[in-house]
């Protein structure tokens, strides 16, 4: 049999995986999502067959997943990215029962069965407040690049409050302490600790159970990790897999389907 | 379809507009012969005794969702906005205010003035609405406080001793909003017109039951989120009135027919659901087709329980002891109206069961704090009770700049996903 993909269309970054029919993952594919969708997810699915050195003919079955999941025009079906995140996260570190995804848009709380099923899930609404993108609004204010916010902010040793809820205000806020003269490292840090308190809400509002896992692009950021474990008081599963969870999770599905031993949770719809 | 089926199967939904259409046609008659209406509201809204003056009535509530329904409530509410009303303000009352400096203007017809309006304190925004058209027309206000216990499970019943002191109160502004109907119409109160209007009521509230209990049938007769709402606005605008009585006698013979005859209300109900709270009016029907897309139906709704006022119970008036009984009807009905916003959990889960619920779908909104707090709360204790699977959904009923379809399909699909999952792994779990 051959292989199995997921292509994770989000806000900020387009994820793809390519899993052997064990489960394995063989290759995958990271681009910046732009204005083209259909383009990000095209791209993202040629350079992980590049890196697995196999040709489309060879990929069985593709799911689309994220906010564009509908535009993954060659995909077969879509599944959304809540499911998704569950799968991945149970398959990586299968004593998850409570998965925390923060992507550039949204923040996800979701709870998860021992199979990987979505016991319940909660997300933000209307507004980007501790998400990803409130990293974004301090990355520029601070004119310190987005990888390097998590190593400045744990030099912190005197945090300030970041009190904004708001992405937009946020940047004020920030400027607003370094005009009071606060050290850059100690405004991240309040930041990072704003957002874990954000977020860890999304989880109480699902309810905490076993080991959490922390996916999405931000769970790249060390601060942010620290910040949740600490907000948390408890250690929580990440790895540099958990950038790619999503789409992980839509290969799952798509071997699922594939293999026919379980019905894949699919729904096959037309863009 | 058979001739039986075609003139019997959907004539509901085909009175019951026709019903709304002639309704705003005798308003907008009203309001070009200079007449005025009485203004209420569908917790209590009097309307046996209104009606027993023949009066005209609206429903500022049903007049508002209409904007929204019709995709234009963002002109009526950033009009309310520019002349000075908060964006946090409930979007029914901002949609009036913009009516009101309107001069009743509708696209269903001209709303007339006020001359009197009649509330209760169901709601709290109903006495601070009620201000705004007094300053407003400068007219009389008639607020009905209706009291009862709050506490959860106690209920007080008629012929205990608290209960016949709220009684006794409720007949006393009943006979004071009679004398205040009076001054403003210049007739006398006839009580064997009450008697009447409250007969159409008893008529209608046996039917509005059986309606409920109809949907327990699979497949469900009707979709109690869309048709239920075309019947909700028949159930308010037309209580006391033979014409309401007898379209719901029609509506019961059409559903009993559809139970009969295995006549389902879609033709693929994989999902039995429920739904908490008020309708996302700006996506009406696309809301209910995001559910429909993955073969899930609503069979019930807490809506038709506090938006009916409580007719849900199928109260009947002791027409023998006329004013007695409607205050009796009062304290039960609002205070079921309250229970079925704040203490819907009990309700929903004996529904479960009687109804054969796959799932609960909660629908806070941003307009409503009074509806809407209190059901994250409410949905995690009855996923602890029960472990039905439920979904929290927040938009609101009038302001598409807070509805995103995006986000609500996003939400909607994945809760269909792990519904299907958990459906499939019960079923292998039964095979094994």
């Amino acid at each position: 049999m051959g292989y199995a993909a997921g292509v994770d269309v989000g806000s900020t970054q387009t994820k793809a995986v390519i899993i052997d029919e064990e489960g394995q993952i063989v290759a995958r594919g990271l681009v910046d999502t732009g204005a083209n969708v259909v383009q990000a997810a095209e791209n993202a699915f040629s350079i992980s067959m590049e890196e697995a050195g196999i040709d489309e003919g060879e990929v069985d079955y593709v799911i689309g997943t994220g906010y564009g999941r509908y535009r993954v025009t060659f995909g077969n079906a879509q599944v959304t990215e809540i499911s998704c995140h569950g799968r991945g996260a149970v398959h990586l570190f299968p004593q998850t029962r409570t998965v925390v995804d923060m992507g550039g848009q949204d923040t996800k709380a979701i709870r998860v069965s021992e199979s990987g099923e979505i016991v319940d899930f909660c997300m933000n609404d209307k507004c980007a407040a501790g998400t990803g993108r409130f990293l974004g609004a301090a990355s520029a204010a601070l004119e310190i690049p987005l990888n390097d916010l998590g190593d400045t902010a744990l030099n912190s040793s005197r945090p300030v409050k970041i009190s904004t809820t708001c992405t937009v205000f946020a940047e004020s806020e920030v400027l607003a302490w370094l005009g009071k003269g606060k050290k850059v490292e100690d405004i991240l840090w309040g930041v990072h600790k704003s957002i874990a308190m954000r977020s860890s809400g999304l989880m109480r509002r699902v309810g905490i159970e076993g080991a959490i896992t922390f996916t999405g692009g931000v769970s790249k950021n060390s601060a942010m990790v620290a910040a949740l474990e600490e907000r948390l008081e408890a250690k929580l599963n990440v790895s540099e897999e958990c950038h790619y969870i999503g789409a992980l999770g839509a290969a799952l599905f798509a071997l699922d389907h594939i293999k026919a031993s379980r019905s894949p949770v699919t729904k096959e719809v037309s863009a | 379809m058979t001739v039986q089926e075609t003139s019997i199967v959907g004539r509901g939904n085909k009175e019951g507009g026709a019903l709304f259409r002639r309704w705003f046609k005798s308003l907008d008659d009203a309001a070009q012969r200079g007449e005025k209406a009485a203004y209420v509201f569908v917790m209590g809204s009097m309307n046996e005794v209104l009606k027993a003056f023949d009066m005209n009535i609206t429903f500022p509530e049903i007049t508002s969702l209409q904007l929204a329904v019709r995709h234009i409530a963002h002109e009526y509410l950033e009009e309310a906005e520019d002349y000075g009303y908060s964006p946090d303000i409930c979007g029914y009352v901002k949609a009036d205010v913009a009516l009101q400096l309107r001069k009743g203007e509708h696209p269903m017809g001209r709303i007339p003035k006020p001359n009197m309006t009649v509330f209760t304190n169901a709601c709290n925004t109903y006495i601070k609405w009620g201000e705004i058209w007094e300053r407003l027309h400068k007219i009389p206000i008639f607020t009905f406080d209706v009291p009862g216990h709050r506490q959860l499970g106690v209920h007080t019943q008629p012929g205990d001793k608290q209960f016949e002191v709220d009684r006794r109160y409720v007949e006393i502004q009943i006979k004071e909003l009679i004398a205040k109907l009076e001054e403003v119409n210049g007739t006398k109160f006839d009580i064997d017109k009450l008697r009447e209007t409250m007969e159409f009521t008893n008529q209608m509230s046996r039917s509005w039951a059986r309606l409920l209990e109809l949907n327990r049938n699979s497949p469900s007769v009707y979709n109690a989120l869309t048709d239920g709402t075309v019947f909700l606005g028949v159930a308010n605008g037309f209580r006391g009135t033979k014409e309401g009585a007898d379209y719901f006698a029609n509506l019961v013979e059409e559903m009993e027919y559809k139970v009969a005859n295995g006549i389902g209300t879609t033709t693929d109900e994989s999902h039995r659901l429920a739904f908490v709270g008020v309708p996302c009016y700006p996506i009406f029907r696309r809301f209910s087709e995001i559910f429909a897309e993955w073969g899930g139906t609503f069979v019930q709704s807490t809506y038709l329980w506090f938006a009916s006022g409580g007719t849900n119970r199928g109260y009947q008036y002791d027409l023998d002891n006329p004013i007695s009984s409607l205050a009796e009807g009062i304290l039960l009905s609002v205070r079921d109206a309250m229970d079925s916003m704040f203490d819907q959990t009990t309700m929903l889960r004996n529904a479960i069961d009687e109804y054969d619920l796959d799932g609960v779908v909660y629908h806070p909104i941003k307009s409503c704090r009074t509806v809407s707090t209190g059901l994250a709360d409410s949905r995690r204790q009855l996923m602890k009770d029960t472990g039905i699977p439920s979904l929290l959904i927040e938009s609101d009923m009038m302001d598409r700049r807070v509805v995103s379809e995006a986000q609500l399909k996003n939400r909607i699909d994945a809760f269909f996903e792990g519904l299907i999952s958990r459906k499939q792994q019960a079923a292998a779990s039964r095979r094994i």
